[in-house]
């Protein structure tokens, strides 16, 4: 997975909570079995009529948004199914970071096997965000190494993040092997267990 | 120090633990299933690794499988997926239960049935909905595709122990409430994030009169409240039901296993992170009237108005809710229309389920306004149905009888409600476009499912049981 530290980009507002994985990407695009190209498929109902054009009322089909990096949702984000297509559509379609007051659990995890930045802020900062992003188009400077989110005005908010989860984006690292490091632990338990 | 089931289940599965990172856990069982595995084994393939434990793997095919005219699968994408999870178990030599295998059907009714499912396993899935093997008095929950692909290669997850959650149901159920109607009062009246960062324990007398099958009913839908998982302490209950099942030990060994089991059950005066309490005499037949699970109300409640609500997101919320079911504010609950009704998915399609939907329909006619199917859990539920005579009441009544799979709870095969139609779903999710684009889901048990099936619109199914005693 590709290393993720530094993210500078419009904001993307989408004033929603609750938001869950079968609206980010719904089931018919499930039967794929490749982990790529789900990303002309976010938001699919949102983003278009049952004739196929775009839903004009739609954030994401807002010109000013087209290279956004940064999704700002409310509270929730990501939850109900597991489905990882969810994730992999999201940073397919160019987001690489995702700012919510929270997350759903399962979504929040997947984010972190793709090289997604899940940022929980205070709900206030974030509808801040959301108003500021809604008004006119507002850039973001993001440092996960510094763990802090600088507005184009100078306003900076800070973030928490878990050390594990935070090496893992920083150096893109593949966890499988990692885990292999610990085969002598697992085949203790293994063997204590059989 | 008491403990409760889940710090005690957590500690007995720990491989590695160091201050600063989530504790490294040992996986007992990984079931597998069409949707969120090709993308896992493709991944094997690629970096040349192999499946640790095959031995603590079980597939079956259930998200994609067409539930007639089985096997025609007329979707070539979807036949793909199939077929791919076919040579995939193949190749790493995992037991499969294919479409036409007779332990096939839903992975999260046949783990239980198979007796996969036993207290005190750590269980996974790509799916969500595997918190329902909580029931037991299991960890089990829901996995993302990458998380699927670590623990095929390493037979464990990285885990961050969750917080505890005590979800406490006070006094015994009325006449005619079910395990369906509890859950949802619960996600009603906490909220769909209430559980997130837990793993919640549901106790209380009426967890404890319920039966097997319900308690599945409520664990299936902790993940509607954003819990990790949901668990009940096994006891005696727990017990018989997997007394003589295939995967269980036999003899002495099932006594001994037994015992061990019931040692799990939380500790009198073990604490909780959190408490939630509520009494089962407030909670009444419940159904969904929004686009989450938690937009629901008892049967006697009306369509909720924006003055019921006092933050304004909560306002913005109920209005994109409403317009998107088409319904209006006040309107009461009983009086709404429906075109389908869907009795099946692995929150309500075990053999219990279709008996309470046959009971309240037995010497009825479906509705000429409404298509109602009924969709067993697996084909071993279809078999046992069979021979109690179910079909013949569902058949009799306009219904139809299908094979077994997820259908129409996600709609990812033919079983689709229409743009702008309404559905009386014993399903767990009413998210928009669930059903299919545009259609419109209300969650409920399957004797009220059942029951507006006749009626033609939401009924309180306790006046026609009165009305038939």
């Amino acid at each position: 997975m590709k290393p993720i530290n530094e993210v500078r980009s419009v904001i993307t507002p989408l004033n929603r909570k609750n938001v869950d994985t079968d609206q980010i990407i719904s089931k018919e695009f499930l039967k794929r079995i490749e982990r790529t190209g789900f990303g002309k498929y976010l938001f699919h109902h949102w983003r278009f009529q049952a004739d196929g054009t775009e839903n004009k009322e739609f954030v994401l089909n807002e010109d000013r948004f087209k290279e956004s990096k940064i999704l700002v949702a409310h509270d929730n984000f990501g939850c109900g199914s597991s489905r990882e297509h969810a994730p992999w559509a999201i940073l397919d379609y160019g987001f690489e970071v995702v700012i919510a007051p929270s997350f759903a659990d399962i979504f929040h995890n997947n984010c972190f096997k793709n090289g997604i930045l899940p940022i929980r802020l205070r709900i206030e900062e974030v509808e801040e965000l959301l108003t500021k992003g809604e008004t006119a188009p507002y850039t973001l400077e993001i440092d996960l190494e510094q763990q802090t989110v600088i507005g184009e005005d100078g306003k900076t908010y800070t973030f928490d993040i878990d050390p594990y989860y935070k090496q893992m984006l920083l150096n893109g690292w593949d966890e499988i092997s990692l885990t292999f490091q610990y085969e002598e632990q697992i085949a203790a338990y293994e063997k204590q267990h059989a | 120090m008491p403990k409760t089931i889940i710090e005690k289940i957590w500690e007995q599965h720990i491989v590695y633990e160091e201050q600063g990172k989530p504790d490294l856990l040992y996986i007992d069982l990984h079931l597998l299933h069409e949707v969120t595995s090709p993308q896992a084994f493709e991944g094997l393939r690629l970096a040349g690794r192999k499946v640790r434990r095959p031995d603590l793997c079980f597939a079956t095919m259930d998200h994609n499988v067409p539930t007639r005219n089985l096997p025609i699968i007329n979707d070539p994408i979807a036949k793909k997926q199939i077929t791919t999870l076919e040579k995939n178990c193949e190749e790493f030599g995992i037991e499969l239960a294919d479409m036409e295998h007779p332990d096939q059907g839903i992975v999260h009714i046949i783990g239980p049935e198979l007796g996969l499912t036993q207290p005190g396993k750590t269980i996974v899935c790509g799916d969500s909905h595997t918190s329902t093997h909580g029931a037991f008095g299991a960890i089990a929950f829901g996995i993302g595709t990458s998380e699927v692909e670590h623990v095929l290669s390493t037979q464990t997850l990285w885990q961050s122990k969750p917080k505890t959650m005590e979800i406490r149901i006070n006094g015994k159920l009325g006449f005619g409430v079910t395990a369906k109607d509890v859950i949802l009062a619960i996600i009603a009246k906490f909220g769909i994030d209430v559980g997130t960062g837990h793993i919640a324990e549901y106790t209380g007398e009426a967890i404890r009169s319920m039966t097997m099958e319900e308690r599945m009913t409520i664990c299936n839908m902790s993940i509607e409240a954003g819990a990790k998982a949901g668990l009940i302490s096994p006891d005696e209950t727990t017990i018989e039901y997997l007394r003589g099942r295939r995967h269980v030990p036999e003899g002495e060994a099932f006594d001994e296993a037994a015992e061990e089991w019931l040692s799990l059950a939380t500790d009198e005066g073990a604490a909780y992170d959190t408490v939630l309490e509520i009494d089962a005499n407030e909670i009444e037949p419940f159904i969904t009237w929004g686009t989450n699970p938690s937009m629901g109300s008892g049967i006697s409640a009306n369509v909720p108005s924006s003055e019921d609500f006092a933050d304004e997101s909560d306002k913005e919320a109920l209005k994109k809710a409403l317009a998107y079911m088409g319904l209006e504010e006040g309107t009461p609950l009983s009086s709404i229309e429906i075109q389908h009704v869907f009795i099946g998915s692995c929150t309500n399609a075990r053999l219990s389920d279709l008996r309470a939907a046959a009971e309240v329909i037995a010497g009825q006619k479906v509705h000429p306004n409404v298509t109602a199917i009924v969709v067993p859990g697996s084909r071993k539920v279809k078999r046992q149905a069979e021979e109690e005579g179910l079909d013949k009441v569902f058949l009799e009544a306009g219904f139809e009888w299908r094979e077994s799979g997820c259908s129409m709870c996600l709609a990812m095969n033919d079983d689709v409600v229409p743009a702008g139609e309404r559905c009386a779903s014993t399903s767990n999710r009413n998210f928009e476009g669930r059903q299919g684009a545009g259609s419109r889901t209300h969650l409920m048990s399957p004797a009220m499912a059942a029951a507006a099936a006749i009626s033609g619109h939401f009924t309180d199914v306790r006046t026609m049981k009165l009305a038939h005693a």
